[in-house]
């Protein structure tokens, strides 16, 4: 999201609006890719997002094959840059990454012939996500302008809270932050973030709710005391999702755990976007391929 | 060896003079012809610089650096003398391994070499290593670079024990449990999703080991200083008394953790570059003499180490041959300090700090003198330096102070090819 034009991401929502009419129609193919060459390469577990892309490339005509590291030459050893340009090499047009590592596609993409699409970097962003997120925001108020979006949750290991501020902040919308101080990085106010004394305070008035995966095993870096207290200090229960503007979305990246970040009363609650995010991550992805392989075939 | 120096200005100051050499010491006159008369034209004469910290890589890591590689990029650097840290392997923690490397030196190094021993045996922070010994084989301080002296307790030790051998203690000062992370906590660190070293990480150890030396009243020299609260905690300490130096690199008054932007593994080091607010502190204790040298801590890396994903990079950069051009462009041009401060820096004080008796061009002196450019930039280019490493942030940098001509004992160990 650092690296794209308030317009490309415009351009980007208003491509995903038409991908989504093609996959509620009955006949879920286009011929946008065709001829064309999609290999994802997941270095980390993924459902949803490799899923979409991969369904993205299918339904729009294009061969698609999945590089996962466990049965591939990376358990034997081999280095990111050998093999992604390995895979560069078998006349692939665009590579769709995930690297445990933050700045892993900034430092294969200068080395390669293909594209390649950032599906998650470490720490660092996870741009098709926030896409999907701005995408469900923008179809449900009709614009992002103005929104008052609410993250909550381990915002220090988050790429998608870093993906969506930036992302949110460019389209105008606000982004308020809240989380336990141990999982607050430092600077997120000058990324366009308020920063929320607690999570009740960035939630109060909020268009849109988010909260974050927490991942359990930070508990032993002293990071948090135990998943009940971080429930109960940091979770969005129904009292603290009363504080926000009514009918004010409800939204998760996913996976969620329940009763953690999220009971599952909230996650199932009207509000409750979770599974339209799916939907639409999927539409997102067939617009960022799209927009990619038309701006390849310009140069 | 006879060589006659013609028409270059001492301390880039003077009128044109005549400096003579002979059996490898400066003297007032020749006996007899002289080998080799060079003209200066007017290029600055400066004592041989001497650094205080880097890495050789030898023995063990050849693929990095070794000691040939290493003393020619030293020489085209301007250096005459270097201090290099112990973390080779075998470690450089006993009188053998500083042997192997003093005899190497001194037969196919182009500078003097003065290894810095381990401080702990293998650098493991828990026995003294062999001080006594080393220093007879020719270390001329202790460290277990790399990585802080490992508890308070063990310090006290180590400086206790180093005082019998009047030998310097150098520490690294980091707090490790506070400094997992790739580069600099902060605003960019943010930025790029990377794990930040808080500069609280250097400036709890930076304080530990002033409150240990200043309560032992022992003299302890401080690493690599690059946080505003290191250069202020040391201040106040020799304010007050206390027996503490310190040292700096370029890299911390020349760049910011900005330089990280786009994952750019040429600037993770350690300990990180830090922001704006800290160069300018250091600059500070440059120019308030807070901070006694300006060293390379050059680490060479094979490139298979240094392309990689920023946070499995290794750290470090190599800096023999941009350090002096570096304190020339960014402290001495603009005014900051003199030509002179600068010589203090990378020659007379790190000669005092190791005992070396040298940092001079006083007739009798060893004979270790470098030329430079003063007048005229260049533009820096990685892909001619001689060092094996290839780790610089500088490439491209428009510099001044160019090595037209090093002189390290009587020899000539680089020549600038007009």
């Amino acid at each position: 999201m650092k690296e794209l034009l308030p317009e490309e991401i415009a351009e980007i929502l208003n491509t995903a609006e038409l991908m989504k009419m093609v996959l509620k129609s009955g006949n879920k193919k286009t011929s946008h890719l065709q001829g064309k060459s999609i290999v994802t390469l997941f270095y980390e577990n993924s459902t949803r997002t490799r899923l979409s892309f991969e369904m993205a490339s299918k339904f729009m005509g294009a061969a698609s094959a999945n590089v996962a590291a466990s049965g591939s030459s990376i358990n034997k050893g081999e280095s990111l840059m050998d093999t992604a340009r390995t895979i560069d090499m078998m006349a692939t047009d665009i590579i769709i990454m995930r690297h445990s590592q933050s700045g892993a596609p900034h430092f294969i993409a200068p080395h390669l012939k293909a594209s390649v699409v950032n599906a998650g970097d470490g720490m660092n962003e996870h741009p098709t996500q926030a896409l999907l997120d701005m995408f469900t925001m923008k179809e449900k108020y009709g614009s992002l302008t103005g929104l008052e979006v609410a993250i909550c949750g381990d915002i220090y290991h988050s790429r998608v809270a870093r993906s969506n501020a930036i992302g949110l902040t460019k389209m105008g919308a606000h982004v308020r932050i809240a989380g336990p101080a141990t999982m607050m990085p430092p600077g997120m106010d000058k990324m366009g973030c308020k920063i929320c004394k607690n999570v009740q305070e960035a939630v109060s008035g909020a268009d849109a709710v988010m909260g974050l995966r927490l991942q359990l095993e930070r508990q032993t870096k002293s990071l948090f005391p135990s998943v009940t207290e971080y429930s109960r200090y940091y979770g969005i229960d129904p009292e603290t999702l009363a504080l926000a503007k009514p009918g004010a979305i409800v939204m998760h990246p996913g996976p969620c755990n329940h009763g953690v970040e999220l009971p599952t009363v909230v996650y199932d609650c009207p509000q409750s976007v979770i599974n339209e995010q799916v939907t639409n991550g999927v539409a997102v992805r067939m617009a960022v391929l799209y927009l990619l392989i038309a701006r390849r075939n310009q140069e | 060896m006879r060589i006659h120096l013609k028409n270059g200005k001492i301390m880039g100051v003077s009128a044109p003079s005549d400096l003579f050499i002979e059996d490898g010491l400066f003297t007032e006159k020749l006996n007899g012809d002289a080998d080799r008369t060079i003209d200066l034209n007017g290029a600055a004469v400066l004592p041989g610089l001497i650094d205080g910290h880097c890495h050789l890589r030898e023995p063990g890591y050849e693929y990095r650096e070794d000691i040939v590689s290493g003393t020619r990029s030293a020489a085209k650097g301007g250096f005459t003398s270097v201090c290099c840290m112990p973390n080779t392997n075998p470690v450089c923690d006993n009188a053998s391994v500083v042997r192997s490397i003093v005899t190497k030196a001194k037969r196919e190094g182009y500078a003097n070499v003065f290894p810095i021993g381990a401080a702990s045996k293998g650098l493991k922070g828990r026995e003294l290593a062999e001080f006594g010994l080393m220093k007879e084989e020719g270390i001329v301080a202790v460290s277990d670079d790399g990585r802080p002296i490992e508890t308070a307790d063990l310090l006290r030790k180590v400086l206790q024990y180093a005082s019998d051998f009047a030998i310097p203690v150098l520490n690294h000062c980091e707090e490790p449990s506070l400094a997992e992370g790739a580069m600099n906590e902060g605003e960019i660190s943010t930025e790029l999703g990377l794990r930040g070293i808080p500069s609280a990480a250097e400036d709890v150890m930076i304080a530990r080991d002033i409150v240990v030396a200043e309560y032992l009243k022992l003299p302890i020299h401080i690493c690599h200083v690059s946080t505003k609260g290191g250069v202020r905690m040391i201040r106040e300490a020799k304010s007050r008394g206390a027996k503490i130096t310190a040292e700096t690199c370029p890299h911390y008054f020349v760049l910011t953790e900005e330089a990280c932007l786009g994952f750019d593994t040429n600037a993770k080091m350690n300990p990180p570059l830090r922001t704006e607010e800290d160069r300018q502190a250091v600059i500070e204790g440059i120019k308030d003499k807070t901070l006694d040298l300006i060293v390379t801590d050059h680490a060479p890396h094979h490139t298979d180490e240094k392309e990689l994903e920023f946070s499995l990079a290794n750290n470090g950069i190599v800096g023999f041959e941009t350090a002096f051009a570096l304190g020339y462009t960014y402290l001495v041009r603009p005014g900051i300090i003199t030509l002179r401060d600068l010589v203090d820096c990378m020659s007379v004080n790190p000669s005092n700090l190791f005992g070396l008796g040298r940092g001079t061009l006083a007739y009798g002196a060893p004979a270790d003198v470098s030329i430079f450019d003063l007048d005229s930039s260049f533009v820096f280019d990685k892909e001619k330096m001689l060092t094996k490493g290839r780790n610089t942030p500088f490439d491209g940098y428009t510099l001044y102070g160019e090595t037209l001509l090093t002189i390290s004992g009587g020899k000539i160990t680089y020549e600038k090819l007009c």
